[in-house]
């Protein structure tokens, strides 16, 4: 049997030493000095914490015992990007982080408190300041949540954004059934991200049963495919909040033709039931590839005649410069990813810091600005990257190789993590299996956990008519944060 | 300028010419077909939604992940045919060497014009995508009267995609509560229809659809546009 290249990511260990909680904060401490960030920190079942730090090739995990008397002193007043974290850890298991800034429900489960109703926003008695509430159903075809808006006149003050309403309970999913049969499941954390869950959840299944995966150049094809996919998406949307219907249209039509090579290929448009653990379950053929090629072409000069037009038309730029902008050193504090960050000149990109598929030529792309505009281009210039991608790993498909590999038994008594950059940003998958190789639990942080915190932040002092354009620039998962 | 004359030229025209007709790719799992011979026993043991029972498939809890098929092509088979919708529950069941989907009926008074209000509820967004994109202009379901609309008092039917998490109940009563009659409540997704991947989820709270009764099932995971553009024009009865 091949032997499985030694690589960071996945990221496994049998014997964790628990420290003292004392000594878990200081080295937690030390490390966000040292520019790691926390790429996931949660409580599990059997009342331990724990701690996934990483930066640039560099990952570590730490864990303690619950607090016995299960209050602590909050990390996230020194280290913002603990916010979500111990929100979560003190919804899921009553641990109180002492002086934390602001401890409220984010699936909406707080312990004692009845779903919505409970929910405390915000709120001031200012005579010169209004609220408006909107959701959980929107005008639109899109997921719920529940913002709302503290106005002085067209001025946004603060938004807050309250979540949880589609809330699944996936993590406990899946614990049921056969763990190596989980890919419909992952595949559902967020189905626009349908690709990028699925390839973590895989990525941590072969790391645990010690497998080489096959079909390397086709996971990259795909990952990239629901990049491109769901960046014109994002564009399409864009243009049409600032009413440049021709954008609209032809970034719509032009994603069509690009999930339908995945249909193509693997019969769903969302890559769906492309992945699996030890491979893929779908080859791209000769011709399939010749196909894809010539598709992909036509779809790269489509797209920069499109984007040259509308990233020179002063209407759209003056609606796009210069909005929503989100500040270097608050996404470095609120330890973001993906676009969100990168637009704002944060150099963060799971595939270069930690790539899960061997790629040694990629290098992130940023921009400085922050607004929207920088995320619009940056969206652009994302999908001529992965265009580029996809086109050289073509050429270096081996069509006679097998797509797949077996999967043996599942390692015991082992804890594991697993990162992918999703087109969103840093997709996390952690889990532990007990003496027979079952999982006690299941981990997932999708980036938008961590990113709709940038939205909040961007919308203070802007007007509230370009609420629209900043979501939609951000783009983020209600149902990857839901879980 | 000249750079959006180029990229207009360039576009083309997109708008498939009629979506009712139209041939999908080979690759595209739609309505399946059951050998006489398929042991629905061992298939069931495979399938992880347990979607199949006696009768045969039931096509409301399908995932269409495909596993069934590409572990035993020889009991069945996925077509290319998008036209699975059903406007009984209990006729997404295809049974052994059934050929074909039994054919709408139609509701009376939407032969022009139709509105639905879409609620999303614990939808993975991939059902949400497809409608939105049925109303693209490749699909452009527009073109038979259909709309999207912004507010239940707009609508005729309410379109319900995901499993319906408990923490979503409420709002979709209450949208549902502010639609005025006649209303029609449409499922779209294998989620909508059974649960789908989440039907053993503590999280759900499916109530709502012990109390109302559904006229269009369009399943899916998720629906793909031609199914919903085929499904909602066969439910108006159009030409």
């Amino acid at each position: 049997m091949e032997k499985r290249d030694e690589m960071l990511n996945p990221y496994m260990i049998q014997n964790l030493d628990q420290l003292e909680f004392s000594e878990f904060r200081q080295k937690l401490q030390q490390l966000m000095e040292a520019g790691y960030s926390p790429l996931q920190y949660f409580g599990s079942p059997e009342g331990i914490l724990y701690s996934l730090m990483g930066k640039s090739d560099c990952l570590e995990l730490l864990s303690t015992a619950f607090p016995n008397t299960r209050i602590y002193p909050s990390l996230s007043k020194e280290y913002p990007a603990f916010n979500m974290f111990e929100r979560l850890l003190h919804e899921q298991y009553n641990i109180h982080p002492e002086g934390h800034p602001w401890l409220k429900a984010v699936r909406s489960q707080l312990p004692g408190e009845n779903a919505h109703s409970d929910y405390s926003f915000l709120s001031d008695d200012s005579s010169l300041l209004h609220e408006v509430g909107v959701g959980p159903v929107h005008a639109g075809v899109i997921e719920p949540g529940h913002f709302r808006f503290i106005c002085r006149g067209e001025t946004v003050e603060h938004l807050e954004i309250q979540l949880g309403f589609q809330h699944r309970g996936l993590e406990q999913l899946m614990l049921q059934g056969d763990f190596k049969e989980k890919t419909a499941l992952a595949e559902s954390i967020a189905g626009d991200t349908a690709v990028g869950h699925c390839l973590a959840y895989c990525c941590l299944i072969e790391q645990l049963a010690d497998i080489q995966p096959k079909g390397r150049e086709i996971r990259i094809i795909a990952l990239e495919l629901e990049r491109i996919a769901m960046h014109l998406a994002d564009l399409s949307a864009l243009a049409g909040d600032v009413a440049y219907i021709m954008g609209q249209n032809f970034f719509a039509a032009i994603r069509t033709t690009i999930i339908n090579s995945s249909l193509a290929i693997c019969g769903s448009r969302f890559g769906k039931r492309w992945m699996t653990p030890g491979g893929v379950n779908y080859a791209i053929t000769k011709q399939q590839a010749r196909v894809l090629e010539s598709t992909l072409q036509k779809a790269r000069t489509q797209i920069i005649d499109c984007a040259e037009a509308m990233f020179a038309n002063s209407s759209v730029v003056t609606r796009f410069d210069d909005t929503g902008v989100l500040k270097l050193q608050d996404a470095l504090a609120l330890g973001l990813s993906g676009i969100t960050a990168k637009a704002s000149g944060m150099i963060v990109d799971a595939r270069m810091d930690y790539p899960c598929i061997e790629n040694s030529n990629f290098v992130a792309l940023t921009q400085s600005s922050g607004d929207v505009y920088a995320r619009a281009y940056l969206r652009y210039q994302e999908i001529l990257q992965s265009l580029q991608m996809i086109l050289s790993e073509i050429n270096q498909i081996d069509f006679q190789q097998a797509i797949s590999t077996p999967i043996n038994s599942l390692a015991p008594n082992s804890i594991c993590s697993s990162i992918v950059e999703g087109w969103r940003g840093r997709i996390v998958h952690t889990a532990k299996t007990d003496a027979e190789g079952k999982p006690i639990w299941y981990r997932i942080t999708d980036p938008s956990l961590i990113n709709w915190q940038a939205l909040a932040l961007v919308m203070r002092g802007t007007a509230i008519s370009d609420f629209p354009i900043c979501n939609k620039s951000f783009d983020l998962s209600y149902c990857g944060s839901d879980l | 300028m000249f750079n959006l004359i180029k990229a207009r030229i360039r576009h083309g025209y997109q708008a498939i010419p009629n979506p009712l007709k139209t041939q999908i790719h080979p690759s595209f799992p739609g309505r399946p077909s059951l050998s006489g011979k398929a042991d629905l026993e061992a298939l069931n043991r495979l399938c992880p939604v347990s979607a199949f029972e006696k009768k045969g498939l039931d096509l409301g809890k399908c995932v269409f992940c495909g596993l069934c098929e590409r572990r035993y092509p020889d009991w069945i088979c996925f077509n290319p045919d998008f036209k699975i919708a059903a406007d009984k529950r209990e006729n997404l069941i295809i049974t052994p060497e059934q050929a074909t989907m039994p054919p709408i009926q139609a509701i009376k008074g939407f032969k022009h014009s139709f509105a639905m209000r879409n609620v999303s509820a614990g939808g993975c967004n991939a059902c949400e995508l497809e409608l939105g994109a049925s109303n693209n202009v490749n699909f452009d379901i527009g073109r038979y009267g259909i709309e999207i609309v912004a507010s239940p008092r707009h609508a005729d039917a309410v379109i319900v995609t995901g499993p319906i998490s408990k923490n979503m109940a409420d709002a979709l009563h209450a949208t549902w509560q502010a639609t005025p009659q006649p209303r029609y409540l449409i499922l779209c997704g294998s989620c909508a229809i059974s649960g789908g991947v989440f039907s053993n989820s503590v999280q759900l709270d499916r109530s709502f659809l012990s109390h109302w009764q559904a006229c269009l099932y369009i399943p899916g995971c998720p629906a793909h546009p031609l199914s919903i553009v085929h499904g909602i024009h066969s439910l108006m009865g159009a030409k």
